[in-house]
């Protein structure tokens, strides 16, 4: 069975916009998808025409569950004003955003459609921390992993149990990507967090102060992110500073026809490679060290781009768990199995660093609402490469090409996407 | 008459209640699946049977959880009292996860993978209900 693993025609990005990313008791999921969409639509640089969008792709995880509500394409499509186009909703778990986005591509490549709204949104913040563990662990396995008491970090947990024993991998090294991907999101206004861990840390010595508590006063962020008082186990050998948050947020991009695409922006951003792979639930799974989908999603993605795992030159990868990132960076291929975590160690993997990796903050620090995820990813790859990453763009480099790394659940989905700016 | 009984996770649970751990086995290559497979991936057969493990394995992966589900907070689980559930590699070859028993789930840098492991199926109570589930104990 041949397959060709060409787009039939070139698909571009010419508009990335997203919702602050939070906990917003005052709103709901189409309140957020209305602010992603104006952030969107003001972000399109030669303006473009609403009524001229052909379709919807709608990317959430589990609205039935967070907020009671199902069939809510239609709904997000009625609330930015475009009530009778065809509106799709699209579920890969955390990976949905992803896969929205390369249906969305491929409605175009097809020839369907000239231009093609993709939007993701997820409101978790209704449920407590109980209810959202046994939501999140209906993207596990419900007939053989939830039964026994397995939770989502406790999933992500375990693949990092399996990858300490191979390799040797450390909790510290786990708490670098922490401190790495906080110092990113503190340049990221539109992040749940926006700070450091330093600042986080100042932040609780200040409170303490003004109550008139001791405080132990940390030397160093690793003291801090030791401390279980301070950084209470989650799932060992996960903290809670291992987790992405529970987040409220939405994000949209506009897709459009490559041949178009200057009509609306002199900057388009081309989407070159794609890629999408699935997988066993984890316990089936042969090596616990390494995520399959990623693997398969990633070689797909290179050939249609043409491009190497060294030609990247700015990656979002999809750290719900620190040890996450460490397994992207691996199965992305850009560090031998095993050796991520000396890159992260000797600052490789920073923002100033030679293969910076999650210069948004990543879902640790920007936040994860899972439906949003992805398009957020894009996101900050199409800010990057035209240059409009403010405070943390990247310095002095001629950014050509991305990447975005999105996993659903353990890696049971996993779709991987390759950017150009020409 | 395991034969006869139909190779779904409804039935794996039906044995799992009786105390036994069965995977279902390929009649054609004799490929072994656990969980129980009706259709053989690698030839396609769908006459598969269902076969009784010996319960043995090692322990492949783990963790020791503190924020739990609600229904592991109602029976007592958290902060303060976490479990430990893990995945295991049978002697037979396949991997299922399962509840990790007689281990300190409190000192989680004493759990080692690769603790050779003993089936040892439990039931929990819900409302009226006694609830089957997987667990393996270090041998």
């Amino acid at each position: 069975m041949a397959k060709q693993g060409k787009l039939g025609r070139g698909v571009a990005i010419v508009g990335a916009g997203m919702s602050k990313f939070g906990a917003f008791n005052d709103k709901i999921s189409r309140d957020l998808f209305v602010e992603a969409f104006q952030d969107m639509k003001a972000s399109v640089d030669k303006g473009f025409d609403p009524n001229d969008i052909q379709c919807l792709y709608v990317s959430a995880f589990s609205p039935e569950l967070f907020e009671m509500q199902a069939h809510l394409a239609p709904i997000m499509a009625n609330a930015v004003g475009l009530v009778h186009k065809p509106a799709t909703r699209i579920e890969g778990a955390c990976a949905s955003g992803a896969l929205a986005m390369r249906q969305g591509m491929m409605a175009i490549a097809s020839g369907l459609c000239d231009m093609v709204l993709i939007g993701g949104v997820e409101k978790m913040s209704n449920l407590a921390t109980e209810q959202v563990q046994d939501t999140l662990a209906a993207a596990g396995d419900t007939a053989y992993e939830a039964p026994t008491g397995f939770t989502f970090p406790g999933l992500y947990a375990a693949l990092a149990t399996a990858h300490m024993a191979r390799y040797g991998t450390k909790v510290e090294d786990f708490m670098r990507i922490a401190i790495k991907n906080h110092n990113n999101g503190a340049l990221n206004p539109k992040g749940q967090f926006n700070q450091s861990i330093r600042q986080i840390m100042d932040a609780r010595k200040k409170k303490c102060a003004e109550k008139g508590q001791y405080c132990i006063d940390y030397k160093v962020e690793m003291d801090f992110l030791n401390d279980a008082a301070a950084n209470p186990v989650v799932a060992w050998p996960l903290r809670l500073f291992d987790c992405s948050p529970i987040t409220d947020g939405a994000a949209c991009l506009l897709l459009v026809a490559e041949e178009i695409a200057r009509d609306f922006t002199d900057k388009p951003i081309h989407i070159i490679g794609s890629g999408q792979a699935s997988d066993y639930p984890q316990h089936e799974r042969e090596d616990m060290t390494t995520i399959k989908a990623v693997r398969l999603a990633a070689q797909e993605a290179y050939e249609m781009a043409g491009v190497k795992p060294a030609d990247i030159q700015v990656t979002e990868v999809h750290d719900c768990f620190t040890s996450a990132e460490i397994l992207a960076m691996e199965d992305l291929g850009y560090f031998k199995p095993g050796t991520a975590v000396r890159a992260v160690e000797e600052g490789v993997t920073a923002r100033d660093g030679a293969k910076p990796i999650n210069t948004s903050g990543g879902l640790k620090s920007k936040g994860h609402p899972v439906g949003a995820t992805g398009l957020a990813q894009t996101m900050e790859i199409f800010k990057q490469l035209r240059g409009e990453a403010g405070g943390r763009q990247l310095p002095g480099k001629n950014l050509r090409l991305g990447l975005t790394h999105s996993v659903g659940a353990t890696g049971a989905t996993s779709a991987i996407h390759i950017y150009e700016r020409r | 008459m395991e034969q006869k009984t139909l190779i779904t996770s409804t039935n794996f649970n039906v044995f799992l209640a009786q105390k036994r751990l069965m995977a279902s086995k390929c009649r054609k290559c004799g490929a072994l699946f656990l969980p129980p497979r009706a259709i053989c991936p690698t030839c396609w057969e769908s006459e598969l049977e269902w076969v009784e493990l010996s319960g043995k394995g090692k322990l492949a992966a783990f963790t020791c959880i503190s924020i739990t589900p609600t229904w592991m907070a109602a029976a007592g689980y958290g902060r303060n009292n976490p479990y430990c559930s893990g995945i295991i590699q049978t002697t037979e070859g396949p991997k299922i996860a399962c509840r990790i028993e007689g281990v300190d789930a409190r000192d989680p840098e004493s759990i080692k993978i690769g603790t050779l492991v003993e089936v040892d199926i439990r039931e929990r109570t819900q409302g009226d209900k006694k609830i089957p589930y997987l667990a393996f104990k270090v041998a």
